[in-house]
């Protein structure tokens, strides 16, 4: 009992204060990414040419953040003259068309349907559906009940049953075998719903884009609510989307 | 007689210098070695301008490996010795080959085969649910079946598990996995070389770095390509922090699991901070993005070396403190010991890989037996525990969390330096083989990367830990009571989509 005790006490407080504080994250950190527009055109061509998830558009010079796994290759490609990413991990949309982004992103909190603030702005019931992917989305899903990140201090939750959920938060490219277990599940949910598409799989395939065996997208599936983008979504991209969306 | 030949970890071969046997010296040979303690490290086919061949890789004190042409039909070898099962059947999906006599032959990931010949399980793969299998059943009065998943009540991954139980105890448990299934390997041999690094960084997304050093090595050794000590050492530490933060977010997980909540939430938030260590290295929790073939996209400078170590130098206490917490605690004890036992003689036929083998008295490490990376270099110890129950998978994994806090502070203690890899990816020569092993957290992951006669992948062939291991979790639950499976699923804690690809 006491080496309990004694533990707790180094232990100590470990809560992030987030959202009024943004927690510090290391520099290597790619999140949202600075576009040039004025890059040198050949740049941009190159960058296209090395991303292997051909997610940038030469034409508009955008990069589609649904395709992309940030993986920094255009980012060293160009030397940062056209790409260079950002430790702003506040990255997720409400609208597929919005993560096609040139460096700017519409505030999420306004175009987030504001009857679902209504409802689940104090009580969000989450039931997560794993649809193939490679289990680091669910990984940094989890990692939301830590005490670090701590999400029913939000009240929300990650709950057992569709039955008991407001929202699905879908992970992973929908796999053929997964689908018809999908479905289900997000027929099993109360109306009105929500679906939360979490990761680059999710959102278009990801690195598995092309595939035979899974969905090109859960859109071609699912209508989507929420879309968080990331290979996979740090944690307090996670965090900051259901927040902003819900709240 | 031509026979086995032995073959380096990771070196480029000829193909044609693997020995082509007929069928039946083939399947003598392998029996054989099998049969007097050889492990089965790859057995996969492959089309070869128009032929079906055989490859596969064994390990005894050596890798050493054959092939032969397949045929249509053969004399199963799993009717002889057990380990050759789940690749016989996985060459049965694949492949549309019927290994004839296999004791439990049954898909093990639900997809078309390749060929253009009818379907070995007959299933119908335009159905949404193709299965047409009927599961073990138990018969008698008592008897229930209790059925889990794909979507399972927690955040995890998808698959189907069926128990036959009396009462409270678990006769058999069934595993039926797939759900995951992606078509990795069929991608591997068609997209653009630029899509490679990336599709191996997601085949199973916490052992990023173990499948990543597999692909990186098989490219290096075809084509080549000289890696500098800096980059070995990188990838090194890289391979340990992804082996810290699985290790300890699974003894946090077994924690909860028996309802010892203090360590359970101290854990979960420690395997974050290792999490970020990786971050801190690369930019992605999970060290996507980190190897390439020619070395690691980002270095060590001295700046990121110091904070690595001063973070390292906090957490370790607390790791040890926690730990300390946990094993000395009465009640973790009276859940952990004896329950789920595997047998090192199961193991050993069912081939367990990793913590789950060495809890089971199997010493196989391949950082041992087939060093790669900086691992020659490093003293890294045995860590067999033969109990085979919950408390040795757990204490395995607290020795090599100890173990692994103690490799990375001795790699960076001095300056590191590297010159960081372009990322782009050499051309291959013609007709050429690499195989490749890691130790990564789960165990044994293998990669065999085969190019045809032009330098393009003929056949990527991928093998995660867990395809051995899974069977070891059906095999602990026998007799076991079935309240205890999430206590023995999580000292196993497997992957579903490293074993569906």
């Amino acid at each position: 009992m006491l080496s309990v005790l004694k533990n707790r006490f180094e232990q100590g407080y470990r809560t992030c204060n987030y959202p009024k504080e943004k927690p510090a994250v290391f520099p290597r950190y790619r999140g949202r990414p600075d576009i040039n527009k004025d890059a040198d055109p050949s740049v941009i061509q190159a960058c296209a040419d090395a991303c292997p998830q051909d997610a940038i558009d030469v034409e508009k010079k955008r990069i589609d953040m649904g395709r992309c796994v940030f993986c920094g290759t255009c980012e060293r490609i160009s030397e940062k003259t056209f790409v260079s990413f950002t430790n702003d991990f506040e990255i997720s949309a409400a609208n597929r068309s919005d993560l096609m982004t040139d460096g700017t992103l519409p505030d999420l909190a306004r175009h987030a349907k504001q009857h679902f603030k209504k409802l689940f702005g104090r009580s969000l019931q989450l039931r997560q559906v794993s649809a193939g992917g490679c289990n680091a989305c669910e990984a940094d899903l989890n990692v939301l009940a830590t005490p670090f990140f701590d999400l029913a201090r939000f009240g929300i939750n990650f709950v057992a049953s569709p039955r008991h959920a407001d929202a699905i938060v879908v992970t992973g490219p929908v796999s053929r075998n997964m689908k018809t277990a999908l479905l289900q599940t997000y027929e099993a949910v109360p109306e009105p719903r929500v679906v939360i598409a979490v990761g680059s799989c999710t959102i278009t395939g990801g690195p598995f884009y092309g595939s035979p065996e899974i969905a090109s997208g859960l859109e071609s599936i699912l209508p989507v609510d929420l879309f968080i983008p990331g290979c996979p979504p740090h944690p307090l991209t996670n965090l900051h989307g259901l927040l902003r969306f819900f709240k | 007689m031509k026979a086995f030949i032995p073959i380096p970890n990771g070196g480029p071969i000829s193909r044609a210098d693997i020995p082509h046997l007929p069928f039946d010296t083939f399947r003598t040979q392998a029996l054989d070695i099998v049969k007097n303690g050889g492990k089965v490290v790859q057995f996969f086919a492959y089309e070869d301008g128009g032929t079906l061949k055989f490859l596969m890789v064994l390990r005894t004190h050596e890798l050493m490996a054959a092939g032969c042409d397949a045929p249509e039909t053969y004399p199963s070898l799993t009717s002889e010795c057990e380990p050759f099962h789940l690749f016989e059947r996985e060459i049965a999906e694949q492949y549309g080959i019927r290994p004839q006599g296999h004791p439990w032959l049954k898909m093990v990931r639900y997809h078309k085969h390749i060929r253009n010949k009818p379907d070995v399980f007959n299933n119908d793969y335009t159905q949404d649910i193709p299965g047409n299998y009927d599961y073990y059943q138990v018969a008698g009065d008592d008897i229930h079946e209790v059925a889990v998943g794909p979507v399972h009540a927690g955040v995890i991954e998808p698959g189907h598990f069926r128990f036959n139980c009396i009462g409270e105890r678990v006769l058999h448990l069934e595993i039926q996995l797939g759900y995951q299934h992606r078509g990795v390997e069929t991608l591997l041999q068609q997209v653009t070389p630029k899509r490679l690094p990336i599709l191996t960084e997601n085949m199973a997304g916490d052992t990023t770095i173990g499948h990543g050093l597999c692909m990186a090595q098989a490219v290096e050794a075809l084509a080549s390509v000289a890696v500098d000590d800096g980059a070995k050492i990188i990838r090194t530490i890289a391979l340990e922090l992804e082996r810290l933060a699985n290790h300890i977010g699974d003894l946090g997980a077994l924690c909860m699991d028996v309802a010892f909540l203090p360590p359970a939430n101290y854990f979960g938030r420690i395997r974050g901070d290792f999490l970020n260590l990786s971050l801190l290295l690369c930019g992605n929790r999970f060290g996507k993005g980190l190897v390439r073939p020619g070395g690691v996209r980002f270095d060590l400078n001295d700046e990121v070396r110091q904070t690595l170590n001063d973070r390292i130098v906090e957490l370790k206490p607390q790791v040890e403190h926690v730990l300390d917490l946990i094993f000395s605690a009465s009640t973790v004890r009276a859940r952990f010991e004896g329950c789920g036992q595997v047998s090192t003689e199961d193991a050993g036929h069912l081939g367990l890989v990793g913590p789950a083998g060495r809890a089971s008295g199997l010493s196989y490490d391949v950082r041992r037996w087939f060093p790669t990376e900086w691992y020659g270099y490093l003293k890294v110890p045995e860590n067999p525990k033969p109990s085979g129950d919950v408390y040795a998978r757990a204490l395995v994994r607290r020795d090599e969390v100890l173990q692994s806090l103690e490799m990375i502070q001795s790699l960076i203690d001095r300056p590191v330096t590297t010159r960081v890899a372009s990322g782009q990816m050499p051309t291959l020569p013609p007709d050429s083989l690499s195989v490749t092993l890691n130790e990564a957290w789960r165990g044994e992951v293998s990669h065999a990367l085969l190019t045809d006669d032009t330098g393009n992948i003929l056949r990527y062939k991928v093998k995660d830990p867990s395809f051995h291991n899974w069977n070891g979790l059906a095999m602990a639950l026998r007799d076991t009571g079935i309240s205890d499976f999430p206590l023995n699923n999580k000292s196993f804690n497997l992957s579903y989509c490293g074993f569906d690809l």
